[in-house]
């Protein structure tokens, strides 16, 4: 009896264990739950399962190039010239929203405006009080108190600060000389927080800060978000629909699908931005193929689970643009590794 | 009276001298205590039978911990026989061996100076040497790696801690083995290493509730799994990652298991801890 | 015992039954000892080969400069190498008296009916992991500690003097004091520990004798069992320093990550650890990484000097 038990036990974790972790990705921290998300909805169907470890975007592309996993990822994209270097292609997997948030007692969720020129000038510390005048005028009827203004930013390396530092370069000169965009800058004011949570934490312990978030821990801390001026010159919401509209008319273009969505025309949010797979293009053994089926699978069922989520779906002819550059570039032997059905 | 004068002074010297090391203790008590009464509360409210049995879930789904248990033992446990064997043995050459001769005392003293310098290297770093040689050359993350970031962070903490104790030992707790007519790697087995066990021991704990939490060393080295795995050569999953990764995420049900997580892994070092106290009393009674 | 032979001086006797295996278990042990120091050599070696060309191009400036800009490519390491330093010697502070007391406590005068708890639960403090004292820090120590010790502080603190410039920050319960506190608290289970378990090796008769002739337990403690177990101690106190200088996860929580020199005890820092454990996963300039692996390659640096120093300062001493 319990040799049976035994045996039985043995061969399903043996069965577990082999099927377990077929394939590994690492990199970028943004997306991590929406593929684990999708990972466990792929497995239950297919079986295949897909072990995905949020190591940071930098640690993404450094384990691609050193072929320790069968993908990488990372929310920062990489330039056409380095893919070719290494002989990578990249493509966009989801999008996501980044929002200010502020701590000024009295004020509501979603009633401040900013543009994103003020931003900037908050950020390099060239506004100073919430009274600031530039503020006032953009903001009537809204009662803010007269504070200091203490701004919060990450202090570890992130693409949520990659992508905010890009959006304030476009929108202020002078942060893009003085500044500019990466993972990490050096910041010209303000105190770090670790992590969206560790901005989170700070912004709500300290009155009259600014600082910002992914759209999602925006929603979980029930922090006050404030509308930007998008690049109509509307103040608007960030909202599902916003951070779609961001998408809709982008141009993702082979090989490298690296576009700016940030400060589109047409009630776009402003801060938008995509994240994005890295795999080899010449494949010599089935890895590849898994990957690419896995994110067409994703493609076609994940949608709604990604909005669950608080991420946004890509819109249907970035995917169709994505699937046929598959077959086009990604290969073994000269032959098109997986072409979608 | 100059000898009541000094009478009174010894005896206020003393009151204050218990008064300050009782403070002391209550002051660790009650650091530990709000400690662990936060992760009570947080994390008794998660647990339940699926903790044991489900791997960890995306967010809103259902899931437990299962995968980074085993993930843990696996590692840990690993880690620790490795560091152990290499820490008693290195802690005995600095106490026993490096004595003999000239040539080794010097090694000694070397390797008891590099031996401390290890005890405070950050644990990241050791992961990245051991991702240089354990994870590139085979182009694979493996849970191998990770067992041997983890007994690199131990081994020295148990090798200090053994030379400590054995130092203290007595002249002629040595002298009686060699009266015996016992050789030396016979009094060190027999007579010493059991007379320092408890000492030994509370340095392999030490070692243990260190290794236990550490997140850092594994991100390059096993790092982590989203289902449940028992081979080591594959990347496996860890409890302490998967309360970093948890903890700072924005979805509820994730912080829950974080929480849970972090409970376990104290709970584990408490009662491993009481165990083995347990099991070294009734091996000297006997 | 009949094979017992007569001896004629202390170091002359006939070789014991089994002998011939004491040559390798020698080796064994020495092995043991080898593989630790290949470990760190190797360490050491790969840190400097990762971070020689940050040190290379900056040269003397990755020591001097604050200027941490990693757009620009710039990379100066002294706010990092500076909050290590005071963060490591603060908690140390903090933690050296309290981890002493508790040993006293627990071996002198506890009750014997809580001895054994009390000293499970000292251990059971190195058992939380350390994103846990971290989190625990963020979310409840550092609200508690603005409100009760950094306001009534700064409001406290007369203009110009020393005071002032010591609590100068921002008032948010993060920075270099709340950092080092938290880390003294981590790495207090490792001194006490250690020391609880060194007390105890003091032979009973000994201290009794010392009790017998009238001493107090002050007396006991500091004439008897301290110089007994000096040099051994020094081992407890590096375990603690070792920790409060590597501990990465906990202390980005709570020491406000920034790269300047720390202007007060309030203010926000970073140490090297922290540095590398905020950056190193999204560094993508090579110049980038190389720069903290420099970093991780001087705090071994300054673990080689601390603990020079400390056995330059305790080495003479012999312990009985």
């Amino acid at each position: 009896m319990f040799k049976t038990v035994a045996v039985a036990l043995s061969a399903t974790l043996l069965a577990g264990a082999a099927s377990a972790g077929d394939i590994s990705g690492a990199g970028a921290t943004f997306p991590a739950p929406i593929y684990a998300k999708w990972a466990e909805a792929y497995k239950a169907q297919t079986g295949i399962g897909l072990n995905y470890q949020a190591i940071g975007s930098g640690g993404g592309i450094k384990q691609i190039t050193a072929k320790t996993v069968a993908f990488g990822a990372t929310d920062k994209p990489m330039t056409d010239e380095e893919l070719n270097k290494i002989g990578l292609m990249q493509f966009p997997s989801v999008m996501g929203g980044i929002l200010p948030v502020v701590n000024l007692p009295g004020v509501q969720p979603g009633q401040m405006k900013l543009t994103g020129e003020i931003i900037a000038d908050i950020f390099l510390g060239k506004i100073t009080k919430w009274n600031d005048p530039r503020i006032a005028a953009i903001n009537p009827g809204v009662r803010i108190p007269n504070w200091p203004v203490t701004v919060v930013h990450r202090s570890d390396g992130s693409g949520t600060t990659y992508v905010w530092t890009s959006y304030l370069s476009v929108k202020s000169a002078e942060w893009k000389s003085k500044i500019g965009a990466a993972t990490d800058v050096k910041w010209a004011v303000g105190q770090g927080g670790k992590g969206n949570d560790g901005i989170a934490a700070v912004v709500k312990q300290t009155p009259g800060s600014i600082g910002y978030v992914e759209y999602v821990f925006a929603h979980a801390n029930k922090l006050t978000h404030t509308q930007v001026q998008d690049h109509d010159g509307a103040f608007i919401q960030p909202e599902m629909e916003t951070f779609q509209n961001a998408a809709a008319r982008a141009s993702f273009k082979a090989p490298g699908f690296a576009t700016s969505l940030l400060d589109q025309p047409g009630n776009s949010w402003p801060i938008t931005s995509p994240t994005y797979i890295l795999v080899y293009k010449n494949q010599t053994n089935d890895d590849g193929a898994a990957v690419l089926s896995f994110f067409d699978w994703a493609y076609k069922n994940g949608d709604n689970l990604a909005r669950q989520l608080d991420y946004v779906p890509l819109p249907a002819n970035a995917k169709s643009a994505i699937r046929a550059a598959w077959s086009a570039n990604i290969t073994k032997g000269g032959k098109p590794v997986y072409v979608s059905k | 009276m100059a000898v009541l004068d000094r009478r009174n002074r010894r005896q206020i010297a003393n009151t204050a001298f218990v008064t300050f090391s009782t403070t002391a203790a209550v002051i660790a008590i009650s650091a530990l205590t709000a400690i662990l009464y936060s992760l009570l509360v947080k994390g008794v409210s998660g647990l339940n039978l699926d903790i044991f049995l489900l791997s960890t879930p995306a967010p809103m789904s259902q899931g437990g911990l299962a995968n980074a248990i085993v993930g843990s033992l696996m590692l840990c446990g690993v880690a620790m026989v490795g560091a152990v064997i290499v820490g008693v043995l290195a802690g005995t050459f600095l106490a026993e061996y490096s004595g003999l001769s000239p040539a080794l005392n010097a090694y000694g003293s070397v390797v008891r100076f590099l031996n401390d310098v290890l005890l405070s290297a950050p644990s990241i770093l050791i992961g990245l040497f051991v991702y240089y040689i354990a994870v590139k050359p085979v182009h694979g993350f493996n849970g191998w790696a990770g067992a041997l970031a983890l007994g690199l962070i131990a081994a020295p903490v148990v090798t200090r801690t053994t030379e400590d104790v054995l130092k203290l030992q007595a002249k002629q707790l040595r002298e009686s083995g060699v009266a015996l007519g016992a050789p030396m790697w016979v009094t060190i087995q027999k007579v010493l290493w059991r007379a320092s066990s408890g000492g030994i021991l509370t340095g392999a704990l030490l070692a243990f509730a260190r290794i236990s939490g550490e997140t850092a060393p594994l991100l390059f080295t096993s790092l982590g799994n989203q289902f449940m795995n028992f081979d080591m050569s594959k990347p496996i999953s860890n409890l302490p990652a998967v309360i970093f990764q948890f903890g700072l995420s924005a979805y509820d049900d994730w912080q829950r298991l974080a929480w849970v997580g972090a409970l376990l892994i104290a709970f584990a070092v408490l009662s491993i801890n009481i165990l083995v106290r347990v099991l070294s009393q009734e091996q000297k009674r006997s | 015992m009949t094979a017992l032979p007569a001896t004629t001086g202390e170091t002359t006797r006939t070789r014991p039954a089994g002998a011939s295996f004491d040559p390798i278990f020698l080796g064994l042990c020495a092995a043991a000892a080898t593989l630790l120091l290949t470990a760190l050599a190797g360490i050491v070696v790969s840190l400097l080969i990762g971070g020689w060309p940050a040190l290379s191009h900056f040269k003397l400036a990755f020591f001097t400069s604050s200027e941490w800009d990693p757009v620009k490519d710039i990379y100066g390491g002294a706010g990092p190498i500076v909050g290590t330093l005071i963060t490591a010697l603060l908690s140390l502070v903090f933690a050296l008296p309290i981890a002493f007391g508790i040993a006293v406590f627990l071996v002198e005068f506890c009750p014997p009916l809580l001895r054994r708890p009390i000293g499970i639960a000292v251990e059971l403090l190195a058992g939380v992991p350390s994103i846990v004292y971290g989190m625990w820090g963020l979310f409840i120590f550092a609200p508690l500690f603005r409100d009760f010790v950094e306001f009534p502080l700064i409001t406290w603190a007369p203009p110009g003097s020393i005071w002032e410039k010591l609590f100068q920050g921002i008032p948010n319960g993060s920075g270099i004091l709340v950092a080092s506190i938290i880390l003294s608290v981590m790495i207090l289970p490792y001194i006490a520990a250690t020391l609880r378990e060194l007390f105890l090796t003091v032979p009973a008769k000994v201290r009794e004798s010392a009790y017998g002739v009238g001493c107090t337990t002050v007396e006991v403690v500091w004439s008897v069992t301290l110089p007994y177990v000096r040099r051994s101690a020094i081992g407890a106190v590096m375990l603690g320093l070792g920790r409060a200088l590597g501990e990465t996860m906990a202390v980005t929580f709570i020491i406000g990550n920034s790269h300047a020199f720390p202007k007060g005890l309030f203010d926000g820092g970073s140490t090297i650890a922290s540095t590398i454990a905020n950056e190193f996963a999204e560094a993508t300039s090579d110049m980038h990484t190389s720069a903290l692996i420099a970093l991780g390659f001087v705090l071994f640096v300054i673990t080689f000097a601390v603990l020079a120093i400390a056995r330059a300062f305790l080495g003479a001493s012999k312990h009985g």
